[in-house]
């Protein structure tokens, strides 16, 4: 491969052909959004601000992408091309070409003819962050693409009603051309209509948008259209991405928790080959040369004396830890009668605790970003080319690490490696903006393993968690109460907050303290967090939102601060919430000799939640008894079955799942060798691509309930490789797989990404409880963990 | 004195530190995007190429070890207008998400299904023994070399 193709980014960002092809249709799209439909070429792989004429030099002036214009969301050429514009990122998760499929379904066209331009600043509608299995919800919803496109047709429509001369309803649409129904030579194309021109429209609420049941692209699986790239290795990952000038930087992070900079010896690093430079922002370190290579060496030679650390709290006794710091309290559902509800019951389990530890996302490729930053204050400029799941986030706190206008700053989106929440994509995004100011050239920054797992990232946050339920006398759940412990600091950085990721604290931003306090009754029904079980019917002020029968319920959730950052990971807190949940059902339901699924359909009360666990159980041919499994010796390798479910976040995806697992009783070593997942997010878009997400959800779950805890000690974290931080690999036994997709064309759109992870960890410890008779309450479930609670068998807190 | 060798095909001479590690030749003077750095210590296979035809991780290869060795990344194998049979079955399969770890699932399976044609699908699995993929699209990869297998299959 020549340098040239190297740098032609053709295949590996789609945003260099939706360019192309913006070009090609005589648009710019700067010109475009401004309204003065200039023509303009020179779009650049580089980035939309060369087009400003002056390369690296940013025009100064309002970068907005409003969300209720049409133009905002796509551009029809004069050559019949059709460009979309989304604030949607692709991380492997196979939206982008969900989005494609939509516009094509939504404008009647062939899916060659649409380009996409994803996630860049100034460029596409500022949508936030791509995150929390919203990407869905959002561009099928009423502020998303789609509704921008059912009203881009409607006025293509009516423009094609003036033009022919007869009334939209006796007109149709084929492959962007509108006829007349009766007389299809009398016709024209959308291109036609348009004449290069925009639509200068707000987007209508009122436009009606195609009915699922009669889409054609849509509910199919189109293959991703970027595998091929991937799998010839030509794809442009921001790992890959190389602009000329480009300088290597390599951080140097703190050897300890909470250490500062006391002095840093330049001359450590002078006569090392590449032209070091050290750059330092307060505890921000690092080292930018020529290559990689050199600049990785220099980082190791450099001398910096730090200041001691902090004394972490002893992760042996941390879950003890957890419920003795001042907190701030928040209930979810807190009705009046619960100390009535438990007097009166006539039998109570629990409180039982279980455990979540502090995990990471672990990213196989480590985070990385190339930042061309020039000067600072009002007349600064910086383009940043990140995987952050959010460019004007990124930007805007950018800004304020820069000391440059969030107007002289674009953020261009680059796929990396899969980040399943907050990785380290904006630190890394900042560690190379901060190097890059200080050098004054382009750098790329691609943090170690070890920068990764212990600096770079915002962890998955703890829970630990206590459930108590009684019951009457026909063993139906009158009142349960749920109080759970977590932590936190830090989060997704904003335009106020550089400081709620490790970079931006180094370099001297403050992270928001947790401040304690709250705690009041809720004064609306919101079980975003599935701190609520399934079966609660999450009553609040006399309204019931809920998707169970249990009317009675006090869920209170503390937050203490965090000795480490924080922030999503795949499923945030509702994993840890749902293993905690779908775990004390089943203890129940054992306790009370009722078959699992059987008791859980007693308790629910949403139909589509219902149908998911039918579902899942009817695929599975599910063996209806109680558990534990009756027969199974206590030693040697058995066999279990169990089930779990979940409506994520109260109302984005139902879940649920059959698994089947092995335990060799001798070894403590759990196998998951079957799995059957039902899942219903509404109308289907992709059904390979969700079947994609089912069984990596699955996957990672499994790996992340059987293996993955973050470890340190009084000092620093010591998970900060593969082995000191153990996941699933490829070489051991994969399961069984069975996806049943509920695909509900009369429902709205909901997410996916993360709804099955969510109830994998409690599925698989029911189903080591109906194997064996031994129940896990800790994440994860390692040998040891599984040999102690075999030990305990009979000894049970009931 | 400079070290040749081939890569993909082509000649190579690099005049660098002896001592530093074949992916950072092949991503920084090469500028090759198939091998990637996941974690520089051998512990993931994101790194792997093809050294006179057997898998390893470049990330930890010395290049004074390379010396007049043929070098092939999964760039060498075919491109998207004409992939390579087991780039096909990767892509017919879907076989990835963000398929950053690709080169390592590909090229161990690969070598071993080329010469064990035979394989079953449990030695294949054994074949990738310790490779991450922590988007855990294993099925849909282990589907795409059963497929792949088929087809070498005499």
């Amino acid at each position: 491969m020549t340098r040239e193709q190297g740098r032609s980014f053709t295949l590996g960002a789609m945003t260099a052909d939706a360019r192309t092809a913006l070009e090609r249709a005589g648009f710019s799209r700067r010109d475009f959004l401004k309204g003065t439909g200039a023509l303009v070429v020179g779009f650049s792989v580089l980035g939309r601000l060369e087009i400003a004429g002056v390369p690296g030099k940013a025009a100064a002036q309002p970068l907005d992408v409003p969300l209720n214009q049409v133009d905002s969301w796509v551009a029809i050429g004069a050559d019949e091309s059709i460009t979309g514009y989304t604030g949607k990122c692709e991380f492997g998760q196979g939206f982008r070409t969900v989005q494609y499929q939509l516009i094509a379904d939504e404008l009647y066209v062939p899916l060659e003819r649409v380009n996409l331009i994803v996630c860049d600043t100034g460029v596409t509608p500022d949508q936030g962050t791509t995150s929390g299995s919203q990407s869905h919800p959002t561009e099928f919803g009423p502020n998303g693409l789609r509704q921008a496109l059912a009203t881009a047709r409607e006025r293509l429509f009516l423009m094609a009603s003036d033009q022919l001369g007869v009334p939209v309803d006796q007109l149709s649409v084929s492959d962007g051309i509108i006829f007349v129904t009766a007389d299809p030579s009398q016709q024209v194309s959308y291109g036609q209509l348009l004449g290069g021109q925009q639509f200068n429209l707000m987007v209508d609420s009122q436009a009606v948008p195609k009915d699922p049941s009669q889409y054609t692209v849509l509910g199919t699986s189109v293959p991703r259209y970027e595998i091929p790239a991937k799998m010839t290795g030509t794809f442009t990952y921001v790992q890959q991405v190389r602009v000329p000038g480009m300088k290597h930087g390599k951080v140097v992070r703190p050897p300890v928790v909470g250490a500062t900079v006391i002095d840093l010896d330049v001359h450590s690093v002078e006569n090392l080959p590449g032209n070091p430079q050290v750059v330092r922002v307060n505890d921000f370190v690092g080292v930018v040369a020529d290559s990689e290579w050199e600049a990785l060496q220099a980082a190791m030679a450099l001398q910096v004396t730090w200041s001691e650390g902090v004394t972490l709290p002893a992760q042996s006794d941390f879950y003890s830890y957890l419920r003795q710091q001042p907190s701030r309290d928040a209930y979810t559902v807190l009705n009046d009668d619960v100390d009535e509800k438990f007097a009166e019951a006539a039998s109570i389990v629990g409180p039982l605790t279980y455990l979540t530890p502090y995990q990471l996302h672990g990213s196989v490729g480590t985070s990385c970003a190339v930042a061309d930053v020039q000067g600072s204050g009002p007349n600064g400029t910086a383009r940043i080319w990140s995987a952050t799941q959010g460019v004007y986030p990124q930007r805007d706190s950018v800004a304020m690490v820069l000391g440059i206008p969030n107007e002289n700053i674009e953020v261009i989106f680059f796929e990396g490696s899969g980040c399943y929440g907050i990785n380290g994509a904006d630190t890394v995004s900042f560690d190379a903006a901060l190097m890059s100011q200080a050098v004054g050239a382009p750098v790329r920054v691609q943090l170690t393993r070890h920068d990764e797992m212990a600096w770079g990232e915002n962890f998955g946050p703890p829970y630990s968690i206590d459930l108590r339920a009684g019951l009457n006398e026909q063993n139906d759940i009158i009142v349960w109460a749920y109080e759970g412990w977590t932590d936190t600091k830090g989060n997704r950085p904003n335009a106020t907050t550089p400081g709620n990721i490790i970079t931006g604290a180094l370099a001297g931003f403050p992270t928001p303290p947790l401040v304690p306090g709250g705690g009041g009754p809720p004064n609306s029904y919101s079980n975003n967090g599935n701190s609520d079980s399934s079966y609660g019917a999450g009553c609040v002020r006399g309204t019931c939102g809920g998707t169970g029968t249990i009317s009675s319920e006090s869920i209170l959730t503390h937050t203490i601060e965090s000795p480490f950052f924080t922030g999503p990971l795949r499923s945030p807190g509702r994993l840890q919430n749902t293993f905690a949940n779908e775990s004390f059902i089943d203890e129940i339901a054992a306790t009370v000799g009722e078959d699992p699924i059987r008791y859980r359909l007693r308790h629910l009360s949403d139909p589509r939640l219902i149908d998911v666990l039918n579902g899942a159980a009817n695929a599975a041919n599910w063996d209806t008894r109680p558990s534990p499994k009756p027969g199974n010796p206590p030693t040697g390798v058995v066999t279990g079955r169990s089930a779990a479910c979940v409506l994520y976040e109260g109302d984005n995806g139902y879940s649920a799942m059959v698994v089947e697992v092995e335990v060799d009783q001798d070894t403590g070593q759990v196998t998951v060798t079957s799995v059957v997942a039902c899942q219903d997010s509404g109308p289907v878009s992709n059904p390979d691509g969700l079947r994609n997400q089912i069984e990596g959800g699955t996957l990672q779950g499994i790996s992340r309930a059987l293996m993955e805890e973050v470890t340190w000690n009084d000092q620093q974290i010591t998970s900060d490789n593969w082995i000191a931080y153990p996941v699933i690999r490829f070489g051991g036994r994969l399961p069984a797989f069975q996806s049943v997709l509920n695909n509900r064309l009369d429902q709205r759109q909901m997410g996916a990404g993360e709804c099955m992870i969510t109830i994998v960890a409690a599925a698989i410890a029911n189903a080591i409880y109906d194997a064996t008779g031994a129940r896990v309450r800790q994440i994860p479930f390692t040998r040891q963990r599984v040999l102690d609670a075999l030990a305990m068998r009979g000894r049970a807190a009931k | 004195m400079p070290i040749t060798f081939s890569v993909n095909g082509v000649p190579q001479s690099a005049d660098v530190d002896p001592s530093s590690f074949l992916l950072y030749f092949l991503t920084g003077q090469l500028e090759l995007n198939g091998p990637k750095f996941g974690c520089g210590q051998l512990q993931c296979g994101a790194c792997t190429v093809l050294v006179d035809g057997m898998p390893i991780r470049s990330c930890r290869r010395p290049m004074n070890t390379v010396q007049g060795r043929e070098i092939t990344t999964i760039e060498g194998l075919g491109t998207p207008e004409n992939p390579h049979p087991i780039q096909t079955a990767f892509i017919e399969e879907q076989a990835g998400q963000c398929a950053y770890c690709i080169s390592g699932p590909m090229l161990y399976g690969k070598v071993f299904i080329d010469n064990n044609p035979g394989a079953t699908e449990d030695q294949i699995i054994q074949a990738l023994n310790g490779l991450i993929c922590r988007c855990y699209t294993h099925l849909r990869m282990v589907r795409a070399l059963v497929r792949y297998a088929q087809g070498v299959r005499p």
